[in-house]
């Protein structure tokens, strides 16, 4: 057989080998540590941006509450390492856990809305679950939970001035949500995510169930946002309500996805390669003024990209027989 | 023989619109039924329901025996119940051949299966060369084929029609004509929504008449073209004979 998804997918493997070797061979030559933090942050916020895009993109229902995953992931490897001695590198998929099933929780009720509904319903939860762990004394309230240094270690995914490590941790999280969106993508589920979100009435009669698309999709995606969250946790070694379950960071893993190119395998990573090197940059050359100039300077180019590419960044890079995909 | 799909006591009100009053009739494993009647007759109602998509409010639909109704519309299409549109609804983010597979994913669990699948049912369909193009830039007569392509990637035993040859030239209405012959070929029930006398009474063996929500008269094309209650509905007394 030979058909234009064929094509694409062998293309995307090969793109997909290419930018791994060239990510994982990116930081070598960078010797300066706010450039290494500056990459760690940007592929980091690629896989979380990617996990938003199973749920927000590929399934088409936009959440604005992923803070939720994002934080509950931190806390929850942060607490079993100091209160139960599980090393973090063991904890992240302990969060993975935690996070999806909040997930599918948060999707039972919020599903049976659909549109601007579901997402406002998003926004909502998102900010119960930040108030309730900025009431909560068990998880530090709003002081916060340090995480205590024991010297450098793979299973604590502890290193002391070094950022390599974390690059290849925050590497291997992004390419593990990158697969998982190319694998999806082209299998049942992937199908019935795209079917629900272009048409509900026509997805269900041709035997798709919206109702369980949508939670899988939920559960993956929360459970990815979750695991990023563990590493950032890990990665800047404190963390309280509001460096980690704030609404605004709800915002921040979906602009990338939304910016780059929804529903497809690059939009995330181009979004967050745009964006976050956007935000930093004028944030540290604009940003002491305390006039917002840095915030006006990133806002505005996000309505630039936005009003040039409607479909997203990766739009630019579109092939001829791609055009249903960004159409 | 028992019949394959069987309508019987079927009611639905809309508030206080009675869509469907009490409507019974058998649908034979292999024909092809219209059901036609003026604007507003309740045909589109009545095919929802056979669908799943809405719940009759009383009455039953058995597809083979079992009960269908209230089950929903995936459990119907998993059951072998598949539609088509009134109004186009094609997947527009996709291409031709994902659309089908979409549908073909109904039956297989894999991708290539899935794939494979679709492919045959574009071919069956002609819809082959326009594969790779995006769904929403097909012509609107493709688009209903696509609809049909996409349905009968689901291996249904009953195909329902809602208006598919509506508002096409007589030349594409002609060459859809053929497309539902070629399916009933393979074996499959068709039940079809029209308005339009003179495209569905040449293809169909059965027609159930509907008018105000109730069923007028069921009879092959000759009988119904010459039944005054008929005429009455569809042109008025005054052409009552």
């Amino acid at each position: 057989m030979d058909n234009a998804i064929l094509r694409r997918r062998k293309r995307e493997v090969l793109g997909g080998v290419i930018v791994l070797a060239a990510l994982a061979l990116l930081p070598l030559p960078i010797k300066d540590v706010y450039t290494q933090n500056l990459i760690i942050i940007t592929v980091l916020f690629a896989g979380l941006a990617q996990a938003w895009n199973i749920l927000g993109g590929y399934c088409g229902q936009i959440s604005l509450g992923h803070a939720l995953y994002f934080g509950v992931g931190g806390y929850v490897s942060t607490l079993l390492y100091l209160k139960a001695g599980l090393p973090p590198s063991l904890g992240l998929f302990a969060a993975f856990g935690v996070s999806g099933m909040l997930a599918l929780l948060v999707g039972w009720p919020c599903f049976r809305l659909s549109g601007h509904y579901y997402a406002i319903a998003t926004v909502v939860v998102g900010e119960i679950g930040y108030l309730l762990f900025l009431n909560w004394d068990f998880v530090g309230g709003a002081t916060g939970v340090f995480i205590p240094f024991h010297g450098e270690s793979w299973a604590q995914l502890q290193f002391k001035t070094a950022k390599l490590p974390y690059h290849y941790v925050v590497l291997a999280f992004a390419a593990a949500t990158w697969l998982t969106a190319f694998l999806l993508e082209g299998s049942r589920w992937g199908f019935a995510w795209r079917a629900v979100k272009d048409d509900v009435t026509a997805a269900r009669s041709l035997g798709v169930n919206i109702f369980s698309s949508k939670m899988a999709a939920a559960a993956l995606s929360g459970g990815f946002t979750g695991m990023g969250g563990a590493i950032y946790a890990q990665y800047v070694g404190y963390i309280d309500p509001d460096s980690v379950l704030a609404g605004h960071f709800s915002i921040l893993i979906a602009l990338p996805a939304v910016l780059g190119g929804v529903s497809t395998l690059w939009g995330p990573l181009i979004g967050a390669a745009v964006l976050m090197p956007a935000s930093e940059l004028s944030r540290s050359y604009l940003g002491g003024s305390g006039r917002g100039v840095d915030l006006m300077l990133y806002g505005g180019l996000i309505v630039i990209g936005a009003l040039a590419r409607p479909q997203g960044l990766v739009s630019l890079f579109g092939r001829k027989d791609d055009h249903a995909r960004i159409a | 023989m028992p019949a394959l799909l069987e309508i019987s006591h079927v009611s639905k009100r809309f508030g206080g619109v009675a869509a469907n009053v009490d409507i019974s009739f058998d649908v034979q494993q292999g024909e092809i039924l219209g059901l036609i009647g003026p604007n507003g007759a309740g045909k589109t109602s009545l095919f929802n329901s056979i669908a799943g998509e809405v719940t009759p409010d009383s009455g039953e639909i058995r597809l083979d025996g079992v009960k269908l109704s209230g089950l929903g519309p995936v459990a119907c299409a998993q059951r072998g119940v598949a539609r088509t549109f009134q109004v186009v609804r094609s997947f527009d983010s996709m291409t031709v051949l994902e659309n089908v597979m979409v549908g073909a994913f109904a039956k297989h669990a894999s991708s290539t299966a899935a794939m494979k699948a679709a492919v045959d049912v574009l071919e069956f369909c002609g819809l082959s060369p326009r594969m790779d193009r995006p769904a929403w830039s097909l012509s609107p007569p493709e688009k209903r084929r696509l609809e049909v392509a996409r349905a009968l990637a689901t291996e249904p035993r009953v195909l329902l029609l809602d208006e598919m040859l509506t508002g096409l030239t007589p030349t594409e209405a002609q060459s859809g004509v053929q497309l539902i012959r070629d399916v009933q070929a393979r074996g499959i029930t068709i039940v079809m929504v029209e308005h339009v006398m003179e495209i569905v009474l040449p293809l169909v063996g059965r027609a159930v008449v509907l008018n105000l929500g109730q069923v007028l008269t069921i009879g092959t094309p000759a009988e119904i073209v010459k039944n005054p209650d008929v005429i009455r509905a569809y042109l008025g007394d005054r052409y009552a004979a």
